[in-house]
């Protein structure tokens, strides 16, 4: 018996009343959605992946798009997703891909832990009237300084500095790489972050020649497959990162497949046009931690030390042993990234179930490296489904040095959060390499959205610190009394090391 | 300026050395000698130029890793990962090497006299002229070549009545083509890799490498050109194609 076709996730309607028959949903949409016949716009609504690019391009309002309208007998454990994932599989007997991050309902512990604010007792603080110190520097801090008073009176420091990242707001973009997204998304953010003074990084597709002249605010990244990496590269980078793991697929690799790997993407990666980017899973010169420490210092030694390395991991059960290990293998920063990371593609058995919270990650590499008295030795930057800047605050008062944001800074390019990466065909120019698509993405407009929104979080975190009566960020981080949990257990409570609320 | 600069390496750290490398590429030094070399890791890391540096003794892990240009030539035995992720130049070693030599590299050359370890040529990619050649003299361990995009590897055997590594030989390899001399058996293969006689083409194609190092370590050429080769390429350019379903 055949498995037949399984119900549309998505039924799109006109409202002829409205359309004026203009054609923009036929132009814009990618998918083939719509089509014109005679004087009417006829959809088959089971091409749409709700990108909503219809919806937004529609000058008359016209286009309702309702998700789910043919229901299955409701079941608690067979929901919808687990039975099409079967008919899926019984189809193809393949692994199921999917895009964006883990899109299962578990409750979010951001959502459960609330900051506080002073009333009487100690005066909060104006953000209008007084500064407030966002500055965060990224890498190793000295233990102690020496410091020689001349006879002159002048103060010389003896101490040698191990180079840090200034970051005016901990805010950076975290890796998506030029053939998972778009060049002109690419060069959008890298304006951004080059004018908010901070950071991006080009994950581990290259770095395009459009993008060196913003390239003092880029972190260049080392991944299995190396692809794009040379000594030109690894001396462009404003720091380099080695991508041990990913949040949204903890454990495994990745695979640009060989239709993204245009002219373009090939010169970047440095690999033949149409080849598959295979990057395996481990790095095959990383076995160990003592080969993490090798990888880090053949990098700083190619770079004659003058740069910070960072780390990447997904946060995995162990995650706070295995920073400790990395904080001594003399990189200088740790990336921690959450399951909730995004992806353009991801097995999705691993992005809904492999790996642990980012928040919980937070607080256990931070009170682990505290315990062992190397916390200065390492800064640790967290990744993985930030969404606000409650959620970056957060992050800090956890323990966070500085945070990635990945798909907020593509919503803010228009990003609808749709999932469909994998097709190559993002109607917003953002994951695809089609120059009919990506041409949509205008970057002289969309860095601009994507400055707003991190000026615009800016502008935020100073208040909650205000509020909080904190001026530094310095005196926000690893802050646990400025937190409280609300319908945390116990045990996850001494994990975060946050008391219940009322305590 | 055709001097030899000669560096006793002896207690000295891998950061003041390359420092001194570097300084006399700088300089305009085209040739340098390095003795005592005692387990220096990062030897010619990320250097650049046509500078020809001799390294006598027993460099340590990834010697001349992102290296473009330079070449070396190691009168001793290597540690892990010589010419690690590569780009350009030559390394030549009077000895053997260990796992992952040349690991992810995308051009130049390698040259093993002995043998090598676990892992060789893995990852090797190719792109533009960049074409990555790994000779092995001697044999080679298990994982030859494993996800291997590109270049070549050529394992020689020389000296040796029968030659193989052991088994997993192109793993995942997508890109590239391994030449074993002699026979290969099936089960000494990884998935995704299949064998081949070398044609007379292939032959031709390979000559001039096996003459270049019979040239360079001194050893009879016609006992290498005249014998049978195999050669392992990838059985599809997708080998995860058909591992994945969309949503």
């Amino acid at each position: 018996m055949s498995i037949g076709s399984i119900p549309i996730k998505f039924k799109v309607r006109i409202d002829p009343s409205r359309c004026m028959l203009c054609e923009r949903c036929i132009e814009n949409c990618p998918y083939g959605t719509y089509r014109r016949e005679g004087e009417t716009i006829f959809v088959d609504s089971r091409n749409c992946v709700a990108c909503h690019r219809c919806v937004a391009m529609c000058p008359r309002d016209a286009i309702t798009i309702e998700e789910k309208p043919v229901d299955y007998r409701s079941h608690p454990v067979w929901t919808r997703g687990a039975r099409e994932a079967i008919y899926n599989q019984a189809r193809t007997g393949r692994i199921v891909l999917a895009g964006m991050g883990n899109a299962t309902d578990l409750p979010s512990i951001f959502d459960r832990l609330l900051l506080d604010a002073c009333q009487v007792t100690n005066p909060s603080i104006d953000p209008l009237r007084e500064p407030m110190e966002l500055r965060t520097y990224l890498g190793k801090k000295p233990r102690k300084l020496e410091i020689k008073r001349e006879k002159d009176g002048d103060i010389e420091l003896n101490t040698t500095l191990s180079p840090n990242l200034k970051l005016n707001i901990p805010i950076m973009i975290g890796h998506m790489s030029y053939g998972a997204i778009s060049l002109n998304a690419q060069l959008s953010m890298a304006r951004a972050v080059s004018n908010l003074g901070t950071y991006m990084g080009t994950g581990e597709g290259g770095l395009h020649p459009s993008l060196r002249q913003y390239q003092d605010n880029m972190i260049v990244q080392v991944a299995s497959g190396r692809f794009g990496v040379d000594i030109d590269y690894l001396e462009r980078g404003a720091a380099i990162e080695i991508k041990i793991g990913q949040g949204a697929k903890p454990g495994i690799g990745g695979h640009l497949p060989g239709e993204k790997v245009g002219p373009e993407v090939s010169q970047t990666r440095m690999i033949p046009e149409r080849s598959d980017a295979i990057s395996p899973a481990p790095h095959h010169d990383i076995y160990s931690i003592e080969d993490l420490k090798q990888l880090v210092h053949s990098l700083k030694e190619a770079t004659e030390w003058r740069k910070p390395v960072f780390v990447k991991i997904a946060a995995v059960h162990n995650v706070a042993a295995i920073a400790s290990g990395i904080a001594r293998s003399s990189a200088d920063a740790v990336v921690i990234d959450g399951f909730r990371g995004g992806t353009g593609a991801a097995p999705r058995v691993f992005r809904d179930h492999v790996g642990i919270p980012i928040e919980a990650a937070i607080a256990a590499v931070d009170q682990k490296l505290r315990a062992q008295g190397i916390r200065n030795e390492i800064s640790i930057i967290a990744s993985g489904g930030m969404r606000d800047s409650a959620d970056v605050t957060k992050a800090i008062a956890l323990g966070a040095d500085a945070i990635y944001i990945g798909t907020a800074a593509l919503i803010a390019m228009g990003c609808r959060v749709c999932g469909t990466c994998y097709r190559g065909l993002c109607p917003w120019g953002i994951a695809t390499q089609d120059a009919k698509l990506t041409q949509r993405l205008d970057p002289d407009i969309e860095w601009q959205h994507v400055a707003n929104l991190i000026h615009g979080w800016t502008l935020e975190i100073s208040e909650l610190m205000g509020a909080a009566g904190i001026n530094s960020i310095e005196s926000l981080r690893g802050n646990r009394d400025r937190l409280r949990g609300y319908m945390l257990d116990e045990e996850m409570m001494n994990v975060l090391d946050v008391k219940p609320v009322g305590a | 300026m055709d001097k030899e600069l000669v560096i006793n390496a002896n207690g000295i750290h891998y950061t003041p050395l390359n420092t001194m490398i570097r300084s006399a590429v700088a300089s305009g030094v085209e040739r340098i000698r390095i003795d005592n070399v005692l387990g220096q890791r990062f030897i010619a890391d990320g250097l650049k130029g046509t500078v020809r540096i001799k390294v006598c003794g027993t460099p340590g892990g990834d010697l001349g890793m992102f290296m473009r240009g330079p070449v070396i030539e190691v009168f001793g035995n290597c540690d892990h990962a010589p010419g690690n992720t590569m780009d350009a130049g030559e390394i030549i070693i009077h000895g053997s090497s260990g796992d992952a030599t040349a690991h992810s590299m995308r051009g130049g050359i390698v040259m093993v006299e002995g043998d090598i370890g676990y892992r060789g040529g893995i990852h090797m990619k190719e792109y533009g002229d960049h074409l990555p050649v790994l000779i092995v003299g001697g044999n080679a361990c298990s994982f030859l070549g494993e996800y291997m995009a590109g270049g070549i590897i050529l394992v020689l055997g020389s000296g040796k009545e029968h030659i193989l590594p052991d088994r997993g030989i192109g793993t995942g390899i997508h890109g590239g083509e391994i030449f074993i001399r002699g026979t290969v058996p099936e089960r000494a293969l990884g998935v995704g890799a299949r064998k081949a006689e070398a044609t007379e083409e292939d032959r031709a194609r390979i000559e001039p490498l096996i003459r270049r190092f019979a040239e360079v370590f001194s050893v009879d050429v016609e006992p290498l050109i005249s014998v049978e080769y195999t050669r392992i390429t990838p059985a599809s350019g997708r080998p995860f194609a058909n591992k994945y379903t969309w949503e």
